[in-house]
């Protein structure tokens, strides 16, 4: 087997005297679905902030297409192939949706140029309007961003990450505060991004997940308990344990 | 929750974008028109001096989204820089322009160096003090700066260029000159705004995290507005040491900063020629009040407060919505 797309090693954060993530290993490989889980608290976000670049980790490595991320600035991660949406929605408001996907696609292209005219640079208006067409968003082009519905304004998250055509793409709680309908339509959505790139989630809602992901990862108390397939999380005596024990339902 | 959403889609904006495609042409239309109707022709030079400054403020404060209280330094930086370069080097006034800009520039970039890495209130108070720092430096540094009395002695009372001689004590010709300057330095921004370079500081605006998630390194394009930011408010204070052949104390003190910041506000942060509108509003305000009041800054302050508290947008901003909203 090739090397994997992302490997992390042992990798930890701690905030001051407090640690939220320790001594996670895990690969992954192209083109899979992996889902992220864990009780409040577990360290999910902690997780994804690390790697996405917002945090640097405490301690362990983590390689990119066998590349080493050690020091790299968060700005970078984008350029390296890896892209991300966050739990809470996190995009331009004051800006059209088009132009929310636009300058996403920009960072590309340009980023200091004065001198030329933003409109000239063609091709990025139509890979914003393939990115929102993909979100089924392309109606809502000249929309205010702030003005959209919840759940397209999360469908927008997921195009200004996506028009950057990341191998990694990962989503934080990309149903968090949807209707069923918009949930199903994620889910979809989700699944069609999933043929061509590999898709990291943290998400709380357990029939998704069960439904959606090739494989789970399950996160308590910053560590990892659990790494298999969807029908072995199922049966892990541990993970019932701490889901039963939180009594919170979600298992 | 989407049928609301839907109704309150802003719609395409025919006459806003119309007015954004010639914005140039048309500001410098109604800065052609200034002093014909203003009462005085130095009125409307310091409508044109304070309205290049605010924006050059805006760039920084209405598109990048940084409330800087230091922008009185590259001011009076520009100003000084220049008087000095004339009244004790005989420096050409064009080369003394370019001097006072290029210095006015440079502390931008260290200022910005120093301050960019805060965020909110802590960068607003950061430029503050580096600010007030250049402020007492100059005031020490009396044998170069004039100290509290100002700086004087470099009257220029004729412009030379390429052969052309301008009597610069003319007061209409004197604010044709300044106009070419000041229809440069909008000529500038606007290219800065309709560039690439000009949709990553409105991202950075909306949101910085999701632009350095989107790949921008967002400290050095901040730094980079800042600069600009700076130069052009620094050709804003060489145009006004040229103007009034003395440079007041006053124009470091931060409250050349806050007036800065009201000018800006008060015309429409955020707004192509709401900076002008703004400078406009608050020298005639001054101007027309202190007839009547040695205590100007009551009804002026008051005025800023109802715009701040009911027309967020400014003079300019308020009138672009309300045009578009039609």
């Amino acid at each position: 087997m090739s090397a994997p797309l992302l490997a992390v090693e042992n990798i930890g954060r701690r905030f001051g005297g407090f640690v939220a993530l320790e001594g996670v290993t895990a690969s992954f490989a192209s083109n899979k679905v992996t889902a992220v889980i864990g009780p409040n608290g577990a360290g999910k976000s902690t997780f994804f902030n690390v790697l996405s670049g917002v945090l640097p980790p405490s301690t362990g490595t983590m390689r990119f297409k066998g590349r080493d991320l050690a020091g790299t600035p968060q700005h970078r991660f984008a350029h390296l192939g890896i892209a991300r949406s966050y739990q809470i929605t996190n995009i331009f408001p004051e800006l059209s949706v088009h132009e929310n996907v636009r300058v996403a696609a920009q960072a590309f292209r340009s980023r200091y140029d004065i001198w030329r005219d933003r409109a000239a640079l063609t091709e990025l208006d139509d890979k914003a309007a393939a990115a929102l067409a993909a979100v089924g968003l392309t109606h809502r082009g000249s929309a205010t961003a702030k003005f959209l519905a919840h759940g397209q304004q999360r469908a927008l998250e997921i195009a200004i990450a996506l028009v950057a055509d990341p191998e990694l793409l990962l989503l934080d709680e990309p149903t968090a505060g949807m209707g069923p309908e918009e949930t199903k339509e994620m889910i979809a959505l989700i699944e069609k991004l999933a043929a061509e790139r590999t898709i990291l989630l943290v998400e709380h809602k357990m029939k998704m997940i069960l439904g959606l992901s090739d494989r789970i990862l399950v996160l308590h108390h910053g560590r990892l308990i659990a790494d298999g397939n969807p029908q072995q999380i199922q049966s892990d005596p541990e993970v019932r344990r701490v889901y039963l024990g939180q009594n919170d339902g979600y298992a | 929750m989407t049928l609301s959403a839907q109704s309150l889609d802003a719609g395409p904006r025919p006459l806003r974008a119309r007015l954004a495609a010639r914005r140039v042409p048309l500001s410098i239309l109604a800065l052609c028109l200034l002093p014909w109707i203003l009462p005085s022709e130095a009125l409307a030079v310091n409508v044109l001096v304070y309205g290049l400054v605010a924006v050059g403020y805006n760039l920084l404060f209405g598109y990048t989204g940084l409330l800087s209280f230091g922008h009185a330094a590259f001011f009076g930086t520009g100003a000084y820089v220049t008087g000095i370069a004339i009244g004790r080097f005989d420096v050409p006034w064009f080369a003394a322009l370019a001097l006072g800009v290029a210095a006015g520039g440079a502390l931008a970039f260290v200022i910005g160096l120093l301050s960019i890495r805060t965020r909110g209130i802590y960068f607003s108070m950061v430029t503050l003090a580096l600010s007030q720092l250049v402020y007492y430096i100059a005031l020490q540094a009396s044998s170069w700066t004039g100290g509290e009395n100002g700086l004087r002695g470099f009257t220029v009372s004729e412009l030379n260029l390429f052969g052309w001689t301008v009597d610069f004590l003319d007061p209409v010709k004197k604010y044709y000159v300044i106009m070419v300057f000041a229809a440069a330095a909008l000529w500038f921004v606007s290219r800065i705004l309709n560039s690439p370079f000009g949709s990553v500081i409105e991202a950075i605006r909306e949101n910085e995290t999701r632009a350095r998630a989107c790949g921008y390194d967002v400290e050095r394009t901040k730094l980079i507005s800042f600069t600009l930011s700076g130069l052009i408010c620094a050709l804003a204070g060489t145009l006004f040491a040229l103007h009034l052949a003395i440079v007041p104390l006053d124009i470091l003190h931060y409250h050349t900063s806050g007036m800065i910041v009201m000018m800006t506000l008060l015309g429409g942060a955020g707004s192509f020629f709401g900076p002008f509108v703004g400078a406009f509003a608050f020298l005639l305000m001054e101007d027309v009040v202190s007839l009547w009041t040695p205590h100007w800054q009551i009804v002026v302050g008051s005025v800023f407060i109802l715009f701040v508290l009911f027309l967020p947008k400014g003079i300019w901003g308020t009138l672009m919505a309300w045009r578009a909203g039609r």
